[in-house]
This record gives structure tokens, C-alpha cells and sequence, in this order.
């Protein structure tokens, strides 16, 4: 390990000239980007692939899960012209399929904002590279997300009086001390403020495209949506503040969101959900569910459209360590939540935590512990973390898990009431699957069509990151 | 009718970006700017650009939202519809917290995205040098100098002097067609 360093040091000593202490702390690292591309290498390779014509494999992916989406939507319009009966909620499981999804959603979006916010204010450079795919996934997942809270209203057509503050005829006004509204608050704000963040950065990005824009609908879409950038310094000036204000208030955003989702359960009576370890456990599962999603798409993504260049493997290794100390966080959580059981002495509490692990879902909860606990810690391994193919499978893995670990906590939680004759079990029909699969087809979609026409990386910012792009003689 | 926007020129390397900046604020020009592919630090020091006050107006914006967030949750509960639920008081800052730090931060954000772009006087549909395949090279590879010919300095061979002079490639004369 330290001979590998002390022969990187010397090469870039010598390439420095003769060993001058002026080496830059960056070269002694791995390279962000490799090889040596210009900023006409940058604009290249991204403009590319929006300019090229849909390749068939697009054309065939995009109708396959296009098509789930579509089944989704017609399942989802099922449920609201006959009624939620359709779904396998009870009593006592009234929560189920529909919030596991709704929180499982919510969770994935969590790593964009991680990357585009709290990786820019530590000035992690790496994350240049994937922060513009990963806050499309998040804008994607939200969108998912609140699909389901929506139609589980029923009558989504005057939910909207139930969610938000509005006057109408019974001069009545929404909850403001329950967490279901402040839920409503917080996703929504989080949709907003990540939809103008990506919108901020795509800005310059979309100028660039503007330019070489060759046919019509191009051109006049860029100019739009590039607002009139021309890249001057004094508008630089603005933006650069705007984007760091931007970050700044999306750090702590990031951390109410699924805090706040965490009270929907933690702030109940519900022993398993009345916990005060839910807040920092949500969050530290959303962010590691959400890296699950970045690093299943991304692997596929760079491959395909020809990023590898600017998607190393040093991102991917990055990613996965990221993944691992976020479920190492997980798995103390899931520990904890035990030994709080026992030294509770409440006999509910402790109920529900054998039951978790022993009772009739016993099979979720090792499933969970499974996918989360034991399969990352493959990463230990620098060749595991490096190695594409086991990264990626164990991805799933995680992305699997930590749906499962929504559906434990919600559905365990319940399935056993305080009274025995109130027990009951859940299975999901075939609308709830639909509803989900269908809302899997509606996020890959979307990405899809995003890989396609919008800049998969964020060009500006990666040219500020190419060796050399900054002044020698800071002036800062 | 053709219209002069300015001089315009191109820089390949950034050192010399910051020196020519120096080099044109020296020279008392206030109408210039250098567009880039992605922003140089130091930049906005060696053109003397001033702070801009957009964090007022997020800070301004993040306490007006607070304060709605507030007086809303406590007019609907406590005063215009108290209602008991749960045993719960009408109004409390404990459960207002949440709400009232989500349109804090709502507030914030909106109003640094549409100040950054009311400062900027953006969304423009069109710019002087816009024609210019030059100048469209700011956003894909090359460091672009613009004087514009309402500076009170603009002088057509005395600028260009002082462009090439600092080292500028290119540099020429810019015109518009004006409708």
C-alpha cells in the first residue's frame, strides 16, 4: 500500500519537474477522469448522444418498460374507479404494498441530492461525474413516490383539499399537528427545490447544446431552456453563489425529508414504529437505498453510452464505499432496535421484535438483514469494490433489500394488534404488484428518455475539473 | 440595419484570462466580459466584480417564509377553526417545526433561482453577439473576451490594440443585425 503511494508520488514528482514541493495534493491521486480529453473532448462526448438518432436498443427498452408503465397507469385507474378494496390493505395491516412503495421511493432519491448538496459543500470533485443522472433519479423517484400517498387517498380528485391549506365550503383547514401533513410539506418542498437545483445546473448545459444545435425543434428547445446563457463571468458570478446557496439548503432538506417520513411512523403508538432511533436510521437507509439505484443505473449507463472516460472506476469504488458505511449505519440500527426491545421491558415492544424476526414474516426480515447487512460486506475487498459485474448484482441486492426493510417495518408492525382476536396477515393482489412494477416501468422511462436528451454530465462542471482548467497563480 | 455589439476575442489558456482582465480594468473599461465554459477562480477578482447581494435576498425570502409558515399554522388552528384533536394544544412551536423549516427552505430556494436569473437579467432570447460563431465557442471550448461598443472607452483600434496587446487571439469586429 505505501510503496503504491510512494511510486505515484515519484512519478508525478518527475512529471512535475525534479520533485518541486508545488505538487498538487490532486496528483497524488487517482486521476477523476482518464486519459487526457480537451473541453472539445467534454462537449463531444456528451452532445453525442443526444444528437445521434435513437439507437434500436433505446427504441426497444423504452417501448418494454413504457409498456409496464402503461399497465401501471391502467391498474392505478382500476383501483381508483373501483375502490382501494382492490388492494390487499386490512385490518389491521391498513398500511401496506402502497407506503413500503411510497417510503422505498422517497428513500432512492436521497443519494442525488447526497451527491449533487453534502459531496459539493466537501468539495468531493468525484462527484461531478454522476451528480447530474443521480438528481434525475431523484426527481424521478419523488415523482414515483407521491403517486402512491395520492391514490391511496381514494379520491384523488379532492385529495388536494385533504393535503394542502385551501379554503373551501366547510371552512375546515388540514392538520397541521399530525406528521402525515408535515409529510406533505416535506416531499413536496423536496420535489421543488430538487427540480430547480437540476434545472440550475442544466442551465449551462444546455446553452452548450443550443449552440451546436442543428435542426429546429433542437435549437428553439435549447434556447428555451438554456434561458439565454451565454456563459459571461458576471452572470458566473451569480450563479456560482445561487448553486452553493442552493447546496447549502438542500443539506439539511435532505435529512428533514425522510426524517419527517420517519415520523409518520415514529411519532404513532405502534410498538416497532414508536422509536426515537427512526429519524437518522431512515436517513442513513434512504442514502444507502439511493446509492443502490445510482450504482444499478450507472453501470448500465456508462457502458452504453460510452462514459466510461468520465464514469471511472474510482467513482464506482467511491460510490460503494459510500454504500457500505451507509449500511454498517443500517445494521447497527437494526441491532439497536433489538437491544432497545429487551431494555425497554415493555412486553409489546419485545413482541414485536421476536415476532420480526421469528413470527410469519420472519422470511422478509432475513431477507433484509441478507441483502443489507451480509452481501455489502463484500466491499471490504478493494477488488469486489472495483470489480463491475459483483458490484452491480450485489446492487440489486440492495435495492431489494431495502425494499423488504420498508415492508417489515410497516407490515410486521401491524399484522399483530395489541389484541390477539384483532391479528390478521397481509398478501398483496395483483393490483398492488401492478401498481408497483408499473411504477418501476414509469421510473426507467423516464430515465431513459432523460439519458437520451439531456446532458447525462454535467459538461461545465467537468471541464472545470480536466487538468488544467484552473489559473495556475490562484487568485483566490 | 448591422450594428456594432463590439470587439470581441479568444483565450485559450486561463492564466492569461486573469491577466488580461487585470489588463482591461486597468484601462477603466466597465462594459466587458469574459465568457467561459465553466467558471475561473479568480476571475471575478482580477474584473473587480462586486458581491452580489443574491444571499440577502435568499436570507430575506428564507425568514418571510418562516414567518408565513408560522402565522399560518397558528390563524388556521388557534384562531379562525381551533379544533380540538387529540387532546392536543391549538397552537404549539414544538409540532410547527417541520412545516415551518420546509417553507424556510422553499422560500430560500425559489427566491435564489429567480434572483440569480432576475440579477442576471435572464431568460434573454437574444444577445448582440449572438450570431457570432466565435463567441458560441464560450460554451463548448475557448475563453471569450467582449467589449461592448457602448463602453466609453470603445475605441475600434485602440481596444483591439489593448486585446491583442494582452495576449487575445481573433480578435475582431462584432456586428448585429438589428430588426
Amino acid at each position: 500500500m505505501s510503496t503504491v503511494m510512494e511510486k505515484d508520488r515519484q512519478r508525478n514528482w518527475n512529471v512535475e519537474g525534479g520533485g518541486t514541493l508545488a505538487v498538487d495534493s490532486h496528483s497524488l491521486r487517482e486521476p477523476l477522469v482518464e486519459g487526457t480529453p480537451g473541453m472539445k473532448d467534454v462537449t463531444e462526448t456528451v452532445s453525442r448522444v443526444i444528437e445521434a438518432k435513437p439507437t434500436r436498443l433505446w427504441y426497444i427498452t423504452v417501448t418494454l418498460t413504457g409498456a409496464l408503465a402503461a399497465w401501471g397507469i391502467f391498474t392505478i385507474l382500476y383501483t381508483t374507479f373501483t375502490g382501494i378494496g382492490v388492494w390487499g390493505n386490512n385490518q389491521p395491516v391498513g398500511w401496506a404494498w402502497d407506503i413500503t412503495n411510497f417510503v422505498f421511493w422517497i428513500g432512492i432519491g436521497h443519494a442525488g441530492t447526497l451527491i449533487s448538496a453534502i459531496l459539493f459543500l466537501f468539495r468531493q470533485k468525484w462527484r461531478t461525474a454522476i451528480n447530474r443522472s443521480a438528481e434525475a433519479m431523484t426527481i424521478f423517484a419523488v415523482i414515483c413516490a407521491l403517486i402512491f400517498p395520492i391514490i391511496h387517498t381514494g379520491r384523488p380528485w379532492v385529495a388536494v383539499y385533504w393535503l394542502l391549506p385551501l379554503p373551501n365550503q366547510m371552512d375546515l383547514w388540514v392538520n397541521f399537528r399530525s406528521p402525515l401533513l408535515w409529510d406533505v410539506f416535506a416531499v413536496g418542498t423536496y420535489f421543488t427545490v430538487s427540480a430547480l437545483f437540476w434545472f440550475v445546473g442544466l442551465v449551462p448545459d444546455f446553452a452548450t447544446l443550443r449552440n451546436r444545435a442543428k435542426n429546429k425543434i433542437g435549437k428553439w428547445a435549447f434556447s428555451f431552456f438554456s434561458m439565454g446563457w451565454t456563459g459571461a463571468n458576471r452572470h458566473w458570478h451569480r450563479y456560482e453563489k445561487a448553486y452553493l446557496i442552493l447546496a447549502g439548503i438542500s443539506t439539511p432538506l435532505v435529512l428533514s425529508v425522510h426524517t419527517i417520513v420517519s415520523f409518520d411512523f415514529a411519532v404513532s403508538v405502534i410498538p416497532g414504529w414508536h422509536t426515537t432511533i427512526f429519524p437518522p436510521y431512515f436517513v442513513a437507509g434512504a442514502i444507502f437505498s439511493g446509492f443502490g439505484m445510482v450504482l444499478t443505473l450507472m453501470i448500465i449507463a456508462r457502458k452504453l453510452l460510452n462514459l466510461e472516460q468520465f464514469i471511472t472506476i474510482k467513482h464506482i469504488e467511491n460510490m460503494n464505499k459510500v454504500l457500505m458505511a451507509t449500511g454498517l449505519m443500517v445494521g447497527y440500527a437494526y441491532g439497536i432496535e433489538f437491544f432497545i426491545a429487551w431494555y425497554s421491558g415493555n412486553p409489546y415492544e419485545r413482541f414485536v421484535f421476536i415476532n420480526r424476526a421469528l413470527g410469519p414474516y420472519g422470511w422478509a426480515y432475513w431477507t433484509m438483514v441478507t441483502c443489507n447487512v451480509l452481501i455489502p460486506q463484500l466491499f471490504w475487498f478493494r477488488k469486489i469494490r472495483r470489480h463491475l459485474l459483483i458490484t452491480w448484482i450485489i446492487s440489486i441486492f440492495v435495492n431489494i433489500g431495502m425494499w423488504f426493510e420498508r415492508f417489515v417495518i410497516i407490515v410486521t408492525s401491524l399484522h399483530r394488534d395489541f389484541l390477539p382476536s384483532s391479528w390478521g396477515m397481509f398478501t398483496p393482489t395483483w393490483v398492488d404488484v401492478s401498481i408497483f412494477a408499473g411504477t418501476v416501468g414509469l421510473f426507467l422511462t423516464l430515465f431513459l428518455v432523460f439519458a437520451k436528451y439531456i446532458p447525462v454530465l454535467a459538461i461545465s462542471e467537468i471541464k472545470g475539473i480536466l487538468p488544467g482548467a484552473q489559473p495556475k497563480h490562484g487568485h483566490h | 440595419m448591422n450594428k456594432t455589439a463590439g470587439i470581441s476575442g479568444i483565450f485559450q489558456d486561463p492564466d492569461l484570462v486573469l491577466k488580461a482582465a487585470e489588463g482591461i480594468r486597468r484601462e477603466g473599461y466597465r462594459k466587458y466580459d469574459f465568457h467561459t465554459p465553466y467558471p475561473l477562480h479568480g476571475l471575478d477578482a482580477a474584473m473587480g466584480i462586486k458581491r452580489t447581494i443574491l444571499p440577502w435576498i435568499a436570507f430575506g425570502a428564507g425568514l418571510l417564509g418562516a414567518a408565513v409558515a408560522l402565522h399560518l399554522q397558528w390563524w388556521t388552528g388557534a384562531v379562525d377553526y381551533p379544533l380540538v384533536i387529540g387532546g392536543k394544544p391549538f397552537f404549539a412551536f414544538e409540532p410547527s417545526i417541520p412545516i415551518t423549516f420546509e417553507l424556510t427552505i422553499l422560500a430560500t430556494a425559489i427566491a435564489t433561482v429567480v434572483g440569480m436569473f432576475a440579477l442576471n437579467r435572464l431568460p434573454q432570447w437574444f444577445s448582440k453577439w449572438q450570431n457570432d460563431p466565435q463567441f458560441q465557442r464560450a460554451t463548448d471550448d475557448a475563453f471569450v473576451v467582449t467589449v461592448d461598443a457602448e463602453d466609453p472607452l470603445y475605441h475600434t483600434d485602440k481596444t483591439r490594440a489593448l486585446l491583442e496587446s494582452l495576449g487575445a487571439e481573433h480578435v475582431r469586429v462584432v456586428e448585429y443585425h438589428e430588426e
